[in-house]
């Protein structure tokens, strides 16, 4: 089963500071499409070195969103992709979609 | 103490911020998405602290680390556990922060650099360059090495400025009065309101003109006669 992501951290991180966890989830929000959508684009592009940057970032924000086993897997995935490896894109996009999800609801 | 944040990723330079509100006396003076524009601004003003993103595009943190020729103390953010160990050549970096950043570590961090003397950055001690034979400057967001003996002249264009080599041409946003504080005077000196030359590179000269590689460039009437003071005249 996906592993689902969730603001534990975030909320942690605020401490009770409404307005930093609404500034936080502003710029997730913001953020997170840009960087799925340039994933893509790369994958799509055949530029596995470039894509590995850009998940480089992406698995930074699984880290905020408590998701370990998808930082884990985008640990390994951007070194398969520093080898011009693409394999695990499946995969990964099934990540990006789950939090695409997510972020719809907060 | 005073920091700055730079990370490429607006939601990490967040994370860090709040950390650093939930710490007293530490005050967020600024945050930057790149670490040239962090380097320009530690060229105008002294801070104590740098939170630093190792892995950005272009120019990294290590880049950074690695131009600043007398830095602040540097805490590493970063993703990776596996620069850990580069980390720690540079004597500058006092710690090394793995994300997520948790509160309690952010805190044993800023201990750390509360218990080794911060010494603030003169802005004139933090010269971008790695040698006084060296001067980088700032072109499409990468900071390029030139040798500064290797610079023929410098002209003033508008907002920007032309720096020539024998081998190439450099365009800069950058004004002439600001490089001329970088350029050693025993060499450099303007001789007209939009030309800096090297005066070691002179061909010839003639009434109001001087001859530089294939240069020919105009001497005006008020800086004439330094020019021809320095000159060693027969």
């Amino acid at each position: 089963m996906q592993e689902r992501p969730n603001l534990n951290y975030v909320r942690t991180l605020a401490a009770g500071d409404g307005d930093f966890e609404q500034k936080f989830i502003r710029i997730i929000k913001q953020e997170f499409p840009d960087e799925a959508a340039t994933y893509l684009q790369h994958v799509r592009q055949d530029e596995p070195r470039a894509a590995a940057e850009i998940v480089h970032k992406l698995k930074h924000k699984f880290n905020i969103l408590s998701m370990e086993k998808a930082y884990a897997f985008a640990v390994e995935y951007e070194e398969q992709l520093q080898l011009g490896n693409m394999k695990q894109d499946l995969d990964f996009r099934k990540i990006l979609d789950t939090i695409t999800r997510y972020l719809k609801t907060i | 103490m005073t920091c700055i944040i730079i990370d490429d990723e607006a939601a990490a330079r967040a994370v860090v911020s709040q950390l650093c509100e939930q710490v007293p006396d530490l005050d967020v003076i600024e945050e930057f998405d790149n670490a040239i524009d962090a380097l320009k601004f530690l060229n105008q003003q002294n801070i104590d602290v740098v939170f630093l993103d190792i892995h950005m595009p272009g120019f990294t943190g290590v880049d950074f680390v690695q131009t600043l020729k007398n830095p602040p103390k540097i805490v590493l953010t970063t993703s990776d556990t596996n620069f850990a160990i580069a980390a720690y050549e540079y004597e500058a970096i006092v710690d090394y922060l793995v994300k997520p950043i948790t509160l309690e570590r952010f805190e044993k961090s800023i201990q750390k650099i509360k218990n080794t003397a911060v010494r603030p950055v003169s802005k004139a001690e933090n010269v971008a360059s790695d040698t006084e034979k060296d001067l980088y400057i700032n072109i499409d967001r990468r900071l390029i090495k030139l040798k500064i003996d290797d610079i023929l002249l410098i002209e003033a264009k508008g907002d920007y400025i032309e720096v020539k080599t024998d081998t190439e041409d450099y365009r800069v946003h950058n004004t002439l009065k600001s490089i001329k504080e970088k350029l050693p005077e025993k060499t450099f000196l303007q001789i007209h309101r939009s030309y800096i030359i090297n005066f070691t590179k002179i061909i010839d000269i003639e009434d109001n003109s001087v001859l530089i590689a294939k240069n020919v460039v105009p001497i005006s009437r008020s800086n004439r006669p330094e020019l021809m003071r320095r000159l060693n005249l027969l």
